[in-house]
């Protein structure tokens, strides 16, 4: 399924702060685990995450540091600070708004056919 | 093994190429290959040959003007130079930009002159500190408004009526020779046209936080250019001077009312042109200043506030005082806005940031130290245009400097993004404009003409 492009931008933000809140994490393992969450449904354009990590690092959402990985190769891991947690909840209520909403409008749809048929 | 030295070699070209991107700094290249390396190591497990994964997974970083697009929207500090030097993105022609300085800058140089047909000369001082700015600054905002492409009536609609206030001020208004009105107008004025030369600068758009910064950076650099060719123009005429002098020739005229006034009017526009082609060459000069006079001032400040507070009796000091207090909070403010203009807002919190709320903080502190020693003098005093003049750059410097140290601390205990002081000077910007326009403007009318 293609997932509109306006729908992956507003939820990347929610996304990779949720990543982040299970742990520590870098770029390509945050592209991994969206593509796992979403069942390989969501797919990124690679380079695009990375703005966006450096602008949550900007409004101080996320913190950044490099390390050295095991292959030996300087890596930037991104941890979330508890502002950027505040922004996930944040998010979050306003994600279930949403979606509570797009629910109800499917049952009444469904309702409305079922009146129909009777 | 041949395999690994191929793949190596083509991630090594493909770092290359994107490093000419000059929105994706060295370290985001890191992140980047890294991230590519984890890729082709991935598709590699999956059976992929070197090549095929190494293919794949350039393609999934994405296409790479739009990844560096949206690395330049992150991070347009980085960018500043190039987007005003040449709009490679607008796809339209870069254009010659120096002949048209030239000929702006010889007509600012002619304009300087063009009173001299009607009588005055350059000894009608009054005359020519009222109107020096009238005269110099509209050839520099038409040479913006050319090279930003503002178009006529767009560029005529934005850019006249500033300029025509300033006209009526410096000329319509009685205002009484060598008065304290005078002397805030020829203070003001030039200040609230500079910003008209912002909105030609920004093309316009003035309410962006990213065009006005640019702005502030413009600013710095120009006024360092401009005193180097002052600096320079002054040895050379020394020289002129004193070569002349040898071969009794008298050149006291040519030098006094030719060379000077025109050489001083063409340099602003023949600055402003070099900060704007030459930014990439070198690198910014008003951060480097920033960095080495904000320790110097800090301990100034810190030594002029224990002295301040052991003297005791301030109830005797005079207004010049609180003159003296504004200027220390003007320079403060300026050092904390090139700091702010240069700083990478990435970067966590260092000494440098520290430091930089300490010289704030020590400003505040002489500050309402003055403040409160003059509060009773103040009422005193009475309204006069000179102590609201005093008064009100006080109050707008305290507030900016006051938040800014809030936001700062916020920033420095890691509970604030640098963005949020950022944003906070951009915000408030436009009060300095309105302001000078109050002041220059509004006042004579209130105050009277003396």
């Amino acid at each position: 399924m293609h997932i509109d492009k306006d729908l992956v931008a507003a939820s990347a933000t929610p996304l990779v702060l949720g990543i982040l809140e299970e742990g520590d994490s870098y770029g390509y393992a945050i592209l991994k685990r969206v593509k796992q969450l979403s069942s390989g449904q969501m797919v990124w354009t690679d380079g695009m995450l990375y703005p966006l990590l450096h602008r949550l690092e900007r409004l101080g959402f996320v913190r950044a540091r490099w390390d050295v990985a095991d292959n030996g190769r300087r890596r930037k891991h991104y941890s979330i600070t508890s502002l950027g947690r505040d922004a996930l909840t944040e998010r979050r209520k306003q994600w279930d708004v949403v979606s509570e909403a797009m629910r109800r409008l499917q049952f009444d749809a469904i309702a409305v056919l079922r009146l129909g048929v009777a | 093994m041949n395999a690994t030295i191929g793949l190596d070699e083509q991630i090594g070209q493909w770092r290359t190429y994107v490093a000419r991107r000059p929105a994706i700094s060295a370290d985001d290249l890191d992140e980047l290959e890294n991230h590519l390396r984890d890729q082709v190591g991935d598709l590699q497990e999956a059976g992929l040959a070197d090549d095929e994964a190494f293919l794949i997974a350039v393609k999934r970083i994405g296409r790479l003007d739009e990844v560096s697009r949206e690395f330049a929207r992150e991070h347009s500090e980085r960018l500043w130079k190039q987007l005003v030097l040449s709009g490679d993105d607008s796809g339209q022609p870069r254009r010659r930009t120096l002949p048209v300085a030239l000929a702006l800058a010889v007509g600012a140089g002619l304009a300087v002159k063009l009173p001299a047909l009607f009588g005055l000369t350059m000894a009608d001082a009054s005359f020519y500190v009222l109107n020096a700015s009238l005269l110099v600054l509209p050839f520099l905002a038409a040479y913006f408004a050319w090279e930003r492409r503002m178009g006529w009536t767009r560029g005529l609609a934005l850019l006249v009526p500033p300029f025509l206030i300033g006209a009526v001020v410096a000329n319509a208004y009685p205002l009484v020779e060598g008065g304290v009105m005078q002397i805030l107008v020829v203070i003001h004025l030039p200040v609230f046209l500079w910003f008209a030369v912002g909105l030609a600068y920004t093309a316009g758009h003035w309410r962006s936080a990213q065009g006005r910064m640019d702005f502030v950076r413009f600013t710095g650099e120009w006024l360092i250019y401009y005193t180097l060719i002052a600096l320079g123009g002054m040895v050379l005429m020394g020289l002129a001077f004193a070569g002349f002098q040898a071969i009794a020739v008298n050149v006291d005229s040519v030098l006094g009312q030719w060379v000077l006034p025109i050489g001083a009017a063409g340099a602003v526009i023949v600055a402003a042109w070099l900060v704007e082609t030459k930014q990439s060459v070198v690198e910014n000069i008003a951060p480097v200043l920033t960095a080495v006079f904000t320790p110097l001032t800090t301990l100034l400040l810190l030594v002029y506030l224990v002295a301040l507070l052991s003297r005791g009796d301030l109830v005797n000091v005079d207004r010049e005082l609180l003159i003296l207090a504004d200027l220390i909070l003007v320079l403060v403010f300026g050092l904390l806005l090139y700091a702010i203009s240069a700083r990478d807002p990435q970067r966590p919190p260092a000494w440098f940031d520290g430091m930089q709320m300490v010289l704030v903080g020590a400003a505040l502190a002489i500050d309402v130290v003055v403040l409160v020693a003059m509060a009773g003098r103040i009422a005193e005093f009475g309204a006069s245009p000179n102590k609201v003049t005093a008064l009100g750059l006080n109050l707008i410097l305290l507030v900016n400097l006051g938040w800014s140290a809030w936001l700062g601390l916020g920033f420095l205990r890691g509970r604030r993004g640098f963005a949020a002081l950022e944003h906070w000077q951009t915000t408030y910007l436009p009060v300095f404009a309105v302001w000078a326009a109050l002041v220059a403007v509004g006042m004579p009318l209130v105050f009277g003409w003396g």
